[in-house]
């Protein structure tokens, strides 16, 4: 028992001498994932980012991640703790980590900070995002051609802004190639929920949808549409592996040029959390053109249609504005006139309506 | 036949010694378990009981971690010892922190000292009417306790998911499911040790706690209610003869466990949280049942019990962010520690006994021509 002491703590000394041996040199850097990189969606995605990081910087960096943190007080011991253990920019990369990452970031002022989706920002607080909405619009144009039963199911998480603005673009991208199609949603309650995916896909496929999309983050969407013999969009990383004929083409988030990007100002002196004039264009929040999303090859679909999403991604990354009038709700309420656009903060803040093409209401 | 035969007189030394002898094998199989996996199993075992305490602050958050445990898991024993089976405690939770969030939410303006003080009742209340479901249900129709607080649970979780989607949800969050933030005067502040300052995040709800816990204690051991409660528990039939009614004490020992539960969501909300959100606890209500039988249903010991599985949560983070070691890993760690000592726990009270029964054996070998 003693010899067995005196090991323990010679170990703990080792360890603790490990620790702080490593915090001369390289840059350390923590990450906080909500779920863990096995769910193939949204984790797996920050995963890919965070290990191009490492091969990006090889021995310049040293990078930490904690897994299935749960959002809400445990996130701020955890975020806390990396923050004590030396990282010097963190990334929480899920929407409820926000309240939790502004508490730690005023008292850790030396720290940096980058919040994932979220809105609030503190002097070492910064935001990031994906315009996740830009990759919907292509879906939509591919969907509105491909469809025989001029009937999209789409699953949906929660009806926060991001959300509704996919479904948005989504209908716009679809109207614009096909007057007579209407969406479905089915709303999920859950980022990643396997089981209940796969029934609502099961529910919309019944009805007779023969595409579908998702706002959630598994593969059993497209697992189903693959048995049903139906296409459907993939959702944060490419899920052909799970559906090889099912597979239309999936948006997958490119974490790994906005990680780099900040990790590089905060060895250069030049991190900002972006302040603008404008609240929204301050932060982070780039998308095609930029590589922070980027679709996969469009696959299982004619010629035609093909010519057709490319030419959508194109105009994406040519600066065209998805919300561009004239276009109204599905209450038939006139939103944009012709001429009229959208800007960023019209996307977060005036975006309570469904548009011309979607069934039903938002909830809530 | 294996069976559990109670030991009368229990040594006094097994009983200190089994919980050492249980963390001492947890340490071995943990150790073995780890250097399986490519760990070195000092550090590992390090990270998950040195490391989450070795700094003041840490230790703060150690009891800020067991305080929903401890308060959830004091009124907990009260059912168990008079075997009522009330494994809702989660739902009664949510409820309590329901109640308590629309007395902050729809009189922000209470001064502090009018504002606390409703609110944990409002909590109480809270959670006591949610666990009032089944013991209704229970002394009118005599349904099983056990389904009907279980599955109250799901419906607390999806009525305060409605709450803060719907009416409840604050028109400035962008769509987002939450509530405004909850004035301070509604907020537990955290508690300034003279010459040290703040230890972590350790708050005055920790002290209720610990209160509560010997509040608990002393009405289960030295009261008439605690005493009713143990003979309801141990031998109802004389319970009855001597007068007791076991409808009353079903409905008193959910009512208390309820409460207590309730209080705990209040306090989860007011001194970590601040608002209303779809998920305000993460399964406290169902581990402070491990809390409860760890501790052998004694509120003093719930307690120590606390600290050891917030204990154990702490270390598993610990252990990622030092270790890069998965979720699963740790969770499996935490499963072996309370296993242990459970089983500990079990075998210091029983001997076990094996015996195969006469005829059970012929018919074996009879089944074998």
């Amino acid at each position: 028992m003693k010899k067995f002491f005196t090991t323990m703590v010679a170990g703990a000394f080792a360890a603790v001498s490990g620790v702080s041996a490593a915090v001369a040199d390289p840059v350390k850097v923590g990450f906080v994932y909500l779920t863990n990189p096995g769910d193939h969606g949204w984790t797996y995605a920050h995963e890919v980012a965070r290990l191009d990081v490492n091969k990006h910087f090889g021995d310049k960096v040293e990078t930490t991640y904690v897994e299935n943190v749960p959002e809400g007080p445990d996130a701020a011991r955890v975020i806390r703790e990396l923050a004590r253990q030396g990282n010097e920019i963190i990334f929480t990369t899920s929407f409820g980590y926000m309240d939790p990452t502004l508490k730690v970031s005023k008292e850790f002022p030396d720290v940096k900070f980058e919040h994932i989706t979220g809105y609030k920002r503190s002097g070492n607080m910064a935001t990031g995002n994906i315009r996740f909405y830009e990759g919907r619009y292509v879906q939509g144009v591919v969907a509105g051609m491909m469809t025989k039963s001029n009937k999209i199911g789409y699953l949906a998480s929660f009806p926060i802004p991001e959300v509704i603005q996919g479904i948005n673009a989504f209908a716009l991208g679809m109207r614009s190639v096909n007057p007579d199609a209407e969406m479905s949603i089915i709303w999920v309650n859950s980022w990643y929920d396997p089981v209940k995916e796969a029934d609502a896909a099961k529910v919309h496929i019944a009805e007779g949808a023969d595409i579908l999309a998702q706002h959630t983050d598994s593969p059993a969407m497209l697992q189903t549409a693959e048995k049903a013999g139906v296409h459907g969009f993939g959702q944060s990383s490419d899920m052909k592996a799970f559906a090889p004929k099912a597979q239309l083409f999936s948006s997958v988030n490119n974490w790994a040029p906005y990680y780099i990007s900040k990790i590089e100002q905060l060895m250069d002196g030049s991190w900002s959390t972006g302040d603008g004039p404008d609240h929204w264009a301050g932060n982070t929040w780039l998308g095609m053109a930029d590589d922070y999303l980027v679709l996969t090859e469009f696959e299982n679909m004619p010629a035609d249609v093909k010519a057709a999403a490319e030419a959508a991604e194109g105009k994406i990354k040519g600066g065209f504005n998805i919300f561009t009038g004239p276009y109204s709700d599905n209450q038939g309420t006139v939103i944009l006139k012709a001429g009229e656009a959208y800007h960023d903060g019209n996307l977060w803040n005036d975006m309570n309506y469904y548009v011309e093409g979607v069934n039903g209401k938002i909830p809530g | 036949m294996i069976s559990l035969i109670p030991r009368k007189d229990i040594p006094l030394a097994l009983t200190v010694m089994t919980p050492i002898i249980a963390i001492a094998l947890t340490l071995i199989v943990g150790a073995i378990i780890f250097a399986t996996l490519g760990y070195d199993p000092l550090r590992a075992l390090y990270q998950f009981f040195i490391a989450p305490v070795s700094r003041p602050d840490q230790i703060g958050d150690l009891f800020v971690k067991a305080c929903p445990l401890i308060i959830i898991a004091s009124g907990l024993v009260f059912c168990y010892r008079a075997n009522v089976w009330n494994i809702g405690a989660e739902g009664q939770l949510i409820l309590g922190a329901v109640f308590a969030g629309y007395v902050a939410l729809t009189f922000p303006g209470l001064p502090g000292w009018a504002m606390m003080p409703l609110m944990v009742i409002a909590g109480m209340i809270g959670g006591l009417l949610w666990a009032m479901i089944p013991a209704l249900l229970k002394t009118r129709f005599n349904t099983n306790e056990i389904l009907v607080s279980l599955m109250l649970t799901y419906v607390a979780a999806l009525l305060i998911d409605w709450i803060v989607r719907g009416p409840w949800r604050d028109p400035m969050s962008f769509g987002f499911p939450l509530t405004k933030m909850y004035e301070d005067a509604a907020l537990i502040s955290r508690i300034e040790l003279p010459g040290i300052g703040y230890l972590g995040q350790l708050h005055w709800g920790v002290v209720g706690a610990l209160l509560l816990a010997v509040g608990a204690w002393f009405v289960l051991s030295r009261m008439l209610v605690g005493f009713q409660v143990k003979v309801m528990g141990a031998a109802p039939r004389a319970g009855r003869f001597a007068g007791f009614s076991p409808s009353f004490v079903t409905v008193m020992v959910l009512g208390i466990s309820g409460a207590a539960a309730g209080v705990a969501g209040m306090v989860e909300v007011s001194a970590n949280i601040g608002q209303l959100q779809p998920d305000i606890s993460f399964g406290y209500g169902f581990t402070a049942i491990i809390v409860a039988f760890l501790a052998r249903l004694n509120p003093l010991a719930v307690i120590g019990a606390g600290l050891v599985v917030a204990l154990a949560e702490l270390g598993g983070d610990s252990a990622q962010i030092a270790l890069g070691m998965p979720k699963v890993v740790t969770g499996v760690f935490k499963g072996i520690l309370l296993f242990m000592l459970l089983a500990g726990e079990t075998f210091n009270r029983f001997h076990v006994e094996i015996r195969l029964p006469k005829s059970a054996a012929t018919k074996v070998s009879a089944g074998q021509n």
